[in-house]
């Protein structure tokens, strides 16, 4: 262990501020990539899903005028 | 072999085989990332001359290493896809630029975090530190213009295009602490020599490198599958597949 106490790890040596601020936004760069990756998947999902839906809509209208 | 390849070449079965992979660079990408990640912040000793604030080195160095590997891999899809008119590929450029994109920028914010205490500025205009900053804007650009397009097609040829333009610049990065005067440090690592730093601090790095390069295929394979299910969205299977999938989540 190079540090002795948990405030020294995060003092960081005097650099805490320089180290902390890489780190964190560097983590919270990947986190946000992440997170557009996931929600982009999401979307395709819902919009292909309305969009069979709005086909079968269309579709079971279409039966219905011979009907009426 | 193209025998054995070829069926990869269809959109469905590459992105069975993404799916397949992925699990895999998940975990390997949660291992590494743990392992480097406290070895190199509490366990690998304090620089003798920059202290403690060199645990930069552990994200600053792998994202840039990986920036610059995305991109190489990028440009190797881009030839295919432009030679043989292969759109898998041109999807894997596609999917390839924004992760190399915010590597690129993590490697320029940790350079900046690093350089602020140790040269007193957060930038300067170095030749290594301008040829990255060139290398972020040739990303951005790949991605605007792949997304300026509607027509994909037209939007995946132009991307590579400019991909395949944007490759002279990498030379100019590997090379700029070799052919300039900058202030910014020779490589530590090399292929050839043995590398000049101690191995209580070397391997932490090696495994954060090899953390960055999961987490790029990781996020890779996962925009490439999103890639694909977005140009093929009208295809039979990939309503098949999304059906199948809406109704497992609504069942439970």
């Amino acid at each position: 262990m190079a540090f002795n106490s948990f405030a020294d790890f995060i003092a960081m040596g005097g650099y805490g501020f320089y180290v902390w601020l890489a780190y964190g936004i560097s983590f919270l760069c990947l986190i946000i990539l992440i997170f557009n990756t996931l929600a982009k998947r999401k979307k395709i999902f819902r919009v292909v899903t309305q969009r069979i839906a709005r086909e079968e809509r269309i579709n079971k209208a279409k039966k219905m005028e011979g009907t009426l | 072999m193209w025998k054995w390849l070829h069926p990869y070449a269809k959109p469905e079965r590459s992105y069975q085989l993404a799916g397949k992979l992925l699990p895999w660079f998940i975990v390997l990408t949660i291992i590494t990332f743990s392992a480097g990640l406290v070895w190199g912040l509490l366990f690998s000793p304090a620089d003798y001359q920059q202290g403690d604030s060199f645990r930069i080195i552990y994200i600053h160095v792998p994202a840039a290493m990986m920036a610059m590997a995305a991109y190489s891999s990028m440009a190797i899809a881009a030839f295919v896809a432009l030679v043989w008119q292969i759109r898998l590929a041109e999807m894997t450029v596609a999917a390839t630029a924004p992760v190399g994109a915010v590597f690129t920028f993590i490697a320029l914010f940790t350079g900046a975090a690093w350089g602020k205490p140790m040269w007193g500025a957060w930038w300067v205009w170095d030749a290594r530190l301008t040829s990255e900053l060139i290398l972020l804007f040739v990303y951005l650009g790949i991605i605007a213009l792949y997304n300026a397009f509607s027509d994909k097609l037209l939007a995946g040829r132009a991307a590579s295009i400019l991909t395949l333009v944007g490759v002279i610049n990498l030379p100019i990065i590997h090379y700029s602490v070799v052919w300039w005067n900058t202030l910014h440090q020779g490589a530590t690592i090399s292929k050839f020599a043995k590398p000049s730093m101690a191995p209580e601090m070397l391997w932490p790095l090696l495994i954060m490198i090899l953390a960055f390069a999961a987490l790029l295929g990781a996020l890779t394979l996962m925009r490439f599958r999103n890639e694909i299910l977005t140009r093929e969205s009208h295809r039979p299977w990939v309503r098949q597949l999304i059906q199948h999938n809406m109704n497992i989540t609504e069942n439970y």
